[in-house]
């Protein structure tokens, strides 16, 4: 019986598999993280920056956008070690996840800050908030509710990007299960189950976004 | 010190090449109560925002109880003061503008209270009192934790000024504070306005209210292509306006 033996495989398979996921969610969650925090300042120095500092900021997005994830995770890898800077497959993935998530971040951040009306900050300066509190408990708290929904789909874009990292050798969920694959040759059912379970992982991101939403929605 | 609570002198200010404030000359005392009037594009609103700083100006001077708002021009220079004084003076004022740009993110108790925690640095529970009594003022204090998006027009205006004078302002600053409101909505925020000078409150009013500028105001200026076309109290100035461009104005403005 067929599903018996995927069964069978599975549960021998169990621990790389449970490894494999558990390098994909570090590398989503490293580089999610890393490249929001990134992706906030890219999105500050786009709205509130000076001109010289919006140019060179605008430059790096527009650049990073404009690049395919596999060519900044080959760059990451095989380019900066001919600078010098070497990095360890995991970790130059990571950095180029991470600084492809920190354009879109950017991006997101600044076009919800832009959206917000500019009687917002008026408002705040004219019962005379400096801008650091202006930002934080004004325009912060407005564009998070913006930035929301944007932002949970990059987060789900990362997971997916993180396969491109097999390419470079880093043992997560997709080169696992190739692995898995080129010993049992059930390429049907694992890459199946494979694809599964990155739907799970991003069905989760998406239902806690859902949640956080729900959680800070403005009452109407 | 000349007892001026506010005295503005030679005030120019510029929007690239448009002049649109073309010396500007005026003072009130504690208690004055003046409105401002003239036609779209005279400056009015702009001489409003130019009083907290929302507009730079480019040359002659404010002063509130004295102290030089926005620039230091002592000694021939003219240096914009640093961010963190000008957001204290801008405290020094209060004001109302024409989209209440409440903050829709928070109630209208928390509204109020941003200020008094975050710049006057009072305690919650204080800040708290201190927001809901201003509601109550102003009819609210049964609404105070609806959220703006919950309250009409009138409300929302009525949390603003509650939010502005909570901050014990010594001057406020209305800026056409009804004409985004409903014709049924405009009689319970002027009367929340007309009560404010009642009690003595300083205050300059942009306002498009004729009948309102005429009860309320000890003083009237018309503003016209950015200068002070000509100023009164309110009896001379609709009854007998001096110059042809004010009867112009009046005889185009609906007086209800």
């Amino acid at each position: 019986m067929e599903l018996v033996t995927f069964f069978e495989t599975l549960w021998l398979a169990r621990i790389p598999i449970i490894k494999g996921i558990g390098v994909t969610v570090s590398i989503s969650v490293l580089a999610i993280l890393v490249g929001t925090i990134l992706g906030i300042g890219v999105g500050l120095a786009l709205t509130y920056g000076n001109r010289p500092l919006r140019w060179l900021v605008r430059g790096y997005t527009d650049f990073i956008r404009g690049t395919p994830v596999l060519v900044l995770v080959l760059a990451s890898y095989y380019v900066l070690g001919t600078v010098g800077i070497d990095l360890g497959p995991f970790q130059a993935g990571v950095l180029a996840l991470a600084v492809f998530c920190s354009s879109h971040v950017g991006e997101i951040v600044r076009g919800a800050l832009q959206s917000i009306p500019k009687g917002q900050t008026e408002a705040a300066k004219a019962i005379g908030l400096t801008f650091p509190q202006t930002f934080a408990y004004v325009l912060g708290p407005q564009a998070l509710r913006q930035v929301l929904p944007a932002w949970v789909n990059t987060a789900a874009e990362m997971v997916k990007a993180s396969t491109l990292l097999s390419i470079i050798g880093v043992a997560e969920l997709l080169l696992r299960t190739q692995e898995l694959i080129s010993r049992t040759f059930m390429s049907l059912e694992f890459y199946f189950f494979a694809g599964f379970l990155y739907f799970v992982i991003n069905y989760g991101i998406e239902r806690f976004g859902r949640y956080v939403e729900r959680k800070t929605s403005i009452p109407s | 010190m000349t007892g001026n609570l506010l005295e503005i002198r030679d005030l120019h200010k510029r929007y690239g090449e448009v002049e649109v404030l073309k010396g500007v000359d005026c003072t009130m005392a504690q208690g004055d109560v003046i409105s401002i009037i003239g036609s779209s594009g005279s400056g009015k609103t702009t001489m409003l925002r130019c009083i907290n700083m929302l507009e730079e100006f480019q040359g002659g001077s404010i002063r509130i109880d004295g102290e030089e708002i926005g620039y230091d021009t002592a000694g021939g220079t003219r240096r914009r003061k640093k961010e963190k004084e000008i957001a204290r003076q801008r405290a020094m004022t209060g004001m109302a503008f024409q989209q209440f740009n409440l903050f829709p993110h928070m109630s209208a108790a928390e509204n109020v209270m941003l200020g008094l925690v975050k710049v006057k640095k009072m305690a919650r529970d204080e800040a708290r009192i201190v927001a809901e009594k201003w509601l109550d003022r102003v009819g609210l204090a049964e609404r105070r934790d609806r959220f703006p998006s919950q309250l009409s027009g009138g409300q929302q205006q009525r949390v603003a000024i509650a939010r502005a004078i909570a901050m014990n302002p010594k001057l406020m600053l209305f800026d056409e504070v009804t004409s985004a409101l409903d014709p049924e909505l405009v009689n319970e925020v002027l009367q929340v306005i007309k009560d404010l000078a009642r009690d003595g409150m300083s205050m300059l009013l942009v306002t498009h209210e004729m009948r309102f500028a005429y009860e309320v105001s000890s003083r009237v200026i018309f503003m016209n292509q950015g200068r002070i076309g000509e100023e009164g109290n309110p009896r001379e100035m609709f009854l007998k306006p001096q110059t042809e461009r004010l009867a112009e104005f009046l005889k185009t403005s609906t007086f209800n």
